[in-house]
């Protein structure tokens, strides 16, 4: 402990572009007199494009590489993950513009907290030490918790926050009583350290108290990705928040939790599979029949994502169970297929306007416009078949590599019911593109029906990379096929 | 000579517990608060019979000077009457003591059949063994050179926590009249005085 190498910083080079850039525009913010929040969303757009140039940059190496006294790691599967964050988290920020300044939000704190956010999931995923991880969950947390609540005038946007907020600190303390058990019998907070500490005790007589330390960090984790039962901040957070909040808090943390769970699972505690297993079963099993059922009767469209998305996390948990490196590519796979299906179902909504003219709520709102914006509607649908699972869209492939893991793992049961609710679920993703094909423009329609919103330049590049990624995935799946291949052969299982 | 050590740590710990169970069971919540900061202080004590002068120290300094008297202020300013507090927790009784069993009883399972993983005793040994330096040093090593990314994303955090109390809070107002020392400062009689000649007998 008492040697000392200086840390390799050009190994956390995006992170610090981040930090700085986001140190800069609060700078701005709080000295100039006037700044544009436009400017200073497009600054913050083009810090996360850049750390995503880098990190793209420093992938494929094959090599490992540890800093920071083994508390920072990098290899093949961070980098992925950390290019999935990255790409994510530029696009959400660049296509919030319009909306943000629409919806009376346009404070300069905004692209900062993204940034930060962005920043903590990036901590979380090349973490190395629960500390890092630690630190890393609660930079992202409180950050999303303060854009939650960013809209404070509105009663209900108050009471997601406050939802949102109380239960994500339980799960803090869940994750932190977790690591403490897991110290307690290990002695460690390094992965690697608790790794070797398990390999050499024999598996029967591992304590209880650590068993029960990997459960509550696992329950803490299953939180962050909203798996069924500690969903229930999920459709009130969707619903509540401003849509281009909802697209950020969505999205990307949801991922970044995943990969942790995937990691941490798969790596330190791959010894333990025969204790975890059953539990991410029933996690996924109970999150993909509620995401199936209680979506059905939900009229609020991003209500019913927030249940969507609650019913695809069980689905990539269902990768997560089979405990191999093919369940772990088919879990990069379905990630980054499930990103980029809902940034693009998320981009369409942010362009058009409903009842309100602030955005969609209701699947009402949604009612003909496919004769008024037969493009828009198009892109639409095909984010809706493609989240149903309907070939020879993306996300047919994305649930057929998981399936695939399952069966070979010998989930029967699992993948039975992977399937089965896949077909329930069906229903509500057809529902949507029913309201825009086959339903007439209301009678009286509210003034703002079916109108855009100013389209930016932004929105447009989301929404068509995203739609050519669903709709050629069939043709070039190899490209993602090979990342994923190459970062689950990282975990080295 | 008898060793006093035992003797002190027996007197602390048992002021300490005292006053810990007064925090929670004193009526008056400003007296509450008074016993945690007698138990903060014995609690230091304690840290200084273990050799962990440094500790002691911040305990005193953060806890007992920050911490314990913004809650004094918070609880002064809230007035919050005893009874108020403790209606409608009649409800919650039965559901409280039944968690709070099966959570002992979990515990208990969980604690009688703990053991450490015989490398944990290396792992966890303090840096300082054979080292001649202060526990302020050593612990100085740890956080400013082995742990220093570890704090400074501590400081990012509190740093977010700082913008967000100020973004959920700060309303700008019109009207507020807020004082500019500047101009108060450059001020000229010429621009703040008049003089107005006003003939006698007409009036203002």
């Amino acid at each position: 402990m008492t040697s000392f190498y200086w840390p390799d910083f050009t190994l956390i080079l995006p992170e610090m572009i981040l930090v700085f850039s986001a140190l800069l525009i609060l700078m701005e913010g709080a000295f100039l007199k006037q700044v544009s929040f436009r400017h200073s969303v497009h600054c913050g757009t083009l810090a996360l494009g850049l750390s995503l140039g880098l990190c793209l940059f420093q992938f494929e190496t094959g090599q490992t590489w540890v800093t920071f006294e083994g508390q920072i790691k990098q290899d093949d599967f961070i980098f992925f993950a950390k290019i999935l964050v990255l790409a994510g988290a530029t696009a959400t920020l660049s296509m919030s513009l319009p909306s943000m300044i629409k919806e009376n939000l346009s404070r300069v704190e905004y692209p900062p907290l993204v940034l930060f956010a962005t920043l903590g999931m990036l901590l979380m995923v090349e973490a190395n030490d629960f500390l890092i991880l630690f630190i890393g969950l609660e930079m992202q947390g409180l950050s999303l918790y303060v854009l939650a609540a960013l809209h404070r005038e509105h009663l209900r946007v108050s009471e997601a926050a406050l939802k949102y907020f109380i239960l994500g600190a339980f799960a803090t303390g869940l994750f932190l009583y977790g690591i403490s058990l897991i110290y307690g019998f290990s002695g460690a907070t390094n992965f690697e350290v608790i790794a070797s500490v398990i390999r050499t005790e024999s598996i029967n007589a591992l304590p209880l108290g650590l068993f029960v330390g990997l459960v509550f960090v696992m329950a803490a984790l299953a939180f962050k990705v909203s798996a069924v039962p500690f969903h229930m901040w999920t459709p009130d957070v969707y619903e509540g928040c401003p849509t281009p909040i909802t697209a950020f808090i969505g999205g990307v943390p949801k991922v970044a939790a995943m990969v942790v769970f995937l990691r941490l699972l798969l790596s330190p505690f791959i010894l333990l599979y025969g204790e975890w297993y059953s539990l991410i079963i029933f996690l996924s099993m109970a999150s993909m029949v509620v995401g199936a059922f209680a979506a059905l009767r939900q009229t609020n469209l991003k209500r019913l994502l927030g249940y969507s998305a609650i019913g695809q996390m069980g689905y990539v948990l269902m990768g997560v169970a089979a405990g191999n490196s093919e369940g772990a590519q088919a879990v990069f796979v379905y990630l980054t297929l499930y990103l980029v299906m809902f940034i693009g179902t998320f981009a369409c909504l942010l362009s058009l306007k409903g009842k309100t003219p602030e955005g969609v709520q209701d699947i009402e709102d949604l009612k003909g416009i496919a004769t008024l914006h037969p493009k828009l509607s198009f892109i639409l649908a095909v984010f809706m078949f493609s989240l149903a699972g309907i070939p020879p869209l993306g996300g047919f492939f994305a649930k057929l590599y998981v399936f695939k893991a399952a069966i070979a793992a010998e989930l029967f049961w699992l993948a039975i019911v992977g399937v089965l609710t896949s077909v329930v679920a069906a229903y509500y993703y057809l529902k949507i593109v029913k309201a825009m094909y086959f339903d007439d423009l209301p009678e009286t329609p509210a003034p703002s029906h079916g109108q855009l919103l100013v389209l930016s330049a932004e929105i447009t590049v989301v929404l068509n990379i995203c739609a050519a990624i669903i709709l050629l995935f069939f043709m070039f799946p190899n490209v993602v096929l090979e990342m994923a291949q190459r970062a689950a052969f990282a975990l080295r299982i | 000579m008898i060793n006093i050590a035992p003797i002190l740590f027996y007197v602390f710990s048992g002021v300490l517990l005292s006053a810990s169970l007064m925090v929670v069971t004193a009526r008056n919540t400003v007296h509450g608060v008074l016993f945690l900061i007698v138990a903060f202080f014995n609690a230091a004590a304690l840290f200084l019979l273990a050799h962990a002068e440094f500790i002691a120290m911040i305990l005193v300094v953060v806890y007992v000077g920050a911490v314990a008297v913004l809650f004094l202020f918070v609880v002064m300013m809230l007035n919050l009457e005893g009874g108020e507090m403790h209606r409608g927790i009649k409800g919650y009784t039965f559901m409280g003591v039944l968690i709070g069993g099966v959570l002992l009883v979990e515990l208990l399972l969980m604690g009688l059949s703990w053991y450490t993983a015989p490398e944990a005793f290396d792992l966890t040994t303090a840096p300082t063994s054979g080292l001649k330096i202060t526990n302020t040093q050593a612990l100085g090593n740890l956080l400013y050179t082995h742990y220093a990314l570890g704090f400074q994303g501590a400081g990012l955090i509190l740093l977010i926590a700082m913008i967000g109390a100020i973004v959920l809070t700060l309303r700008h107002r019109e009207g507020v009249r807020k004082q500019n020392i500047r101009d108060q400062q450059e001020r000229q009689v010429r621009e703040s005085l008049r003089l107005i000649d006003i003939p006698s007998g007409s009036g203002v």
